[in-house]
């Protein structure tokens, strides 16, 4: 019995490194997507380095420097690159700052509902009957409401804020993985290795974990990628809406909402966090379109 | 088909219950006094409180509640609003109407655009054309359209002074509501300039508004007529001689709309989120900036109302799209 485990774990290791190599050649034809990941890499240094890049304290306010537009145009000053808001505070700062709290609430919001999902999704999918009927009523329910009015309502009750807006979108995104697992569970179940793990006495935790929910990863992964480019969304629009991030916290959306009256009056505090949402999400969903096309072999030939 | 729709129907029935349980619980699971939240009054007597607890019914059993809630709602009841203190429903209907205007502008022109760019994409596959759509796409996928649309005001009301910054309508042109719909009813006006006016308004929330579902769409369309373009039926046509224009026109987009008009049917919901954030954007007086006015001033009936009303009107779209899915695809139905 030893003696074929140890035959069998470098096997597995070069089954791996070869799986891990073949994803890579599918990821990287993919320009796009290979771009997307450079700028997330980048995003993320930015965002754990922060206080060693920003020039100035994100809540600092210089008094002798409001609404100052960036460094090129006419009357910018060298020491705010991309210019002030209007208690005087440097955007580039906010902005590099902000980095943390956008890929922090991606982070969280895709765990949560993951874990949450994939939990769901799996008891729902493996026992089936009445409880798969009642868990997937439930998520027909949450799906019914316009995500990010559900998340504003969930919000209304929690009271506004960070976390409580992490939880309403992570509570809104979870039926899709939900769904996602119990499809992929119910695939895999008639399979003949899950009967065959089930005849050699594999328990039911261990059937649910170990068998079969490895073998439903490949469409979690690309759901997780799209979800969170969708948390940083949703996150941005309640913090524009008032209902999320509360200032002075350099949140992006937080930001757009405090810039909205200088609209006319000064482009930059209106244009800078914005495009930070864009470049970000826009990272994101080019990384999640190279995984679909890596990870899904229904794709994979066209 | 009947059988169709009444399976569809009966599939539906739980979700639209449960729709109403978390309109009814919504209320109940607010912190604070849900007396005092629905009634909307402070610093109330004991006596008063009592009153209106029993006005309200708050001191009968809790499934009672929800009955007496499902029955109000059959009577067409949806609640009182706390600031204008009309009914919820009368309210929705005064505001529905710019919304609806708003979206069917925005599904139109999401349609007009992205549709053909999918299919022009997906039939030159490869070529710049395909490359520079499918990039813009995936930048209008993940736009931040409060965004886009502050972006637009700045350069197109604030650079060029093209289009007026919010509202509907110039302040200006007064007439009475027909239809409720700006064009149509500025138009029936005859007033100079109003049509003008109306339209003005209305071209950059509609654009905003469009921007994602156009995205998704232009997505879509194109991955749907590779798939065709692959099938055997395509490659025989194509065999038999007939021209591209035939091949294309006649055989491969006939059936690649199919998914494609399920997409567009779909949207709503992504509508209906986006018109929170367009109207909030343009003060565009529809239901998305109510809903959003409604939660910061606490007027939770309105809230409460309106969350109901939404779903319930997402999820009859959406099964209008699945009964017109298995009207244009027999394949469906008898499954």
């Amino acid at each position: 019995m030893t003696v074929t485990t140890t035959e069998i774990e470098p096997v597995a290791a070069t089954g791996l490194r070869a799986q891990l190599s073949e994803f890579w050649h599918y990821f990287s034809v993919n320009k796009g997507a290979v771009i997307g990941l450079w700028v997330f890499v980048s995003l993320v240094l930015v965002a754990l380095f922060a206080p060693l890049i920003a020039p100035h304290d994100p809540i600092e306010q210089v008094r002798d420097a409001l609404l100052m537009p960036p460094a090129w145009a006419e009357k910018g000053d060298a020491r705010f690159l991309l210019g002030t808001d209007a208690v005087g505070r440097d955007i580039l700062s906010r902005l590099i700052f902000g980095a943390r709290y956008s890929l922090f609430i991606g982070c969280v919001v895709v765990v949560v509902a993951l874990s949450g999902g994939i939990l769901i999704g799996l008891v729902a999918g493996f026992f089936g009957g009445w409880v798969d009927t009642v868990i997937m009523r439930v998520m027909d329910v949450i799906l019914a409401f316009p995500s990010l009015l559900l998340a504003l309502v969930l919000v209304a009750i929690l009271g506004p804020g960070l976390t409580n807006a992490m939880i309403a979108i992570a509570l809104v995104l979870q039926p899709h993985f939900a769904r996602l697992t119990r499809a992929a569970v119910m695939g895999e179940l008639p399979r003949e290795y899950v009967m065959a793990a089930r005849v050699a006495g594999a328990g039911k935790m261990r059937l649910m974990f170990r068998t079969i929910l490895p073998n439903c990863l490949a469409p979690l992964i690309v759901q997780a990628t799209l979800s969170f480019s969708g948390a940083i969304l949703d996150a941005a629009a309640l913090g524009f809406l008032g209902m999320g991030a509360q200032r002075p916290t350099p949140e992006w959306g937080t930001m757009l909402a405090e810039a909205r009256e200088f609209i006319l009056a000064a482009w930059w505090v209106v244009t800078f966090p914005g495009l930070a949402i864009l470049i970000t999400v826009l990272a994101i969903n080019l990384m999640g379109d190279g995984l679909r096309d890596a990870l899904d072999p229904k794709l994979k030939r066209s | 088909m009947f059988r169709f729709l009444l399976g569809k129907i009966a599939y539906l029935l739980p979700t639209f219950i449960g729709i109403t349980v978390v309109a009814f619980g919504f209320v109940r699971v607010l912190p604070g006094d849900p007396v005092l939240l629905m009634a909307g009054e402070r610093g109330l007597t004991a006596e008063r409180h009592a009153q209106l607890s029993a006005q309200l019914g708050f001191d009968r059993p809790i499934w009672q509640q929800y009955l007496d809630f499902l029955v109000r709602l059959f009577h067409g009841d949806f609640g009182t609003s706390l600031v204008t203190k009309k009914p919820v429903l009368t309210e929705f209907f005064t505001l529905f109407p710019a919304t609806l205007e708003l979206s069917l502008c925005a599904i139109l022109l999401a349609t007009a655009i992205g549709l053909p760019l999918g299919i022009f994409a997906a039939i030159r596959r490869g070529s710049w054309f395909d490359q520079v759509s499918m990039s813009s796409a995936l930048v209008g996928y993940s736009m931040p359209i409060f965004w886009w649309g502050l972006l637009l005001i700045i350069f197109f009301s604030g650079v060029l002074g093209w289009t007026p910054v919010s509202g509907r309508i110039s302040l200006m042109f007064y007439f009475p509501t027909v239809t409720g719909f700006m064009l149509v009813d500025s138009l029936l006006s005859g007033q100079d300039g109003a049509f003008t006016s109306a339209l003005s308004h209305l071209i950059l929330p509609t654009i905003v508004l469009a921007t994602i579902p156009m995205a998704v769409i232009a997505r879509q369309a194109r991955s749907a007529m590779l798939e065709v373009l692959g099938e055997d039926y395509v490659r025989t046509a194509r065999a038999k001689g007939l021209s591209a224009y035939r091949v294309v026109g006649l055989h491969a987009l006939r059936n690649a709309l199919i998914p494609v008009i399920t997409t567009i049917g779909l949207q709503v919901g992504t509508l209906m989120g986006g018109a929170i954030l367009t109207e909030t954007i343009f003060s565009w007086p529809g239901i998305g900036k109510a809903m959003v006015d409604s939660i910061s001033r606490r007027d939770y009936p309105s809230v409460q109302g309106g969350l109901l009303i939404i779903a319930a009107l997402v999820m009859t779209v959406n099964l209008l799209v699945d009964l017109l899915y298995g009207l244009i695809n027999p394949r469906i139905r008898h499954r």
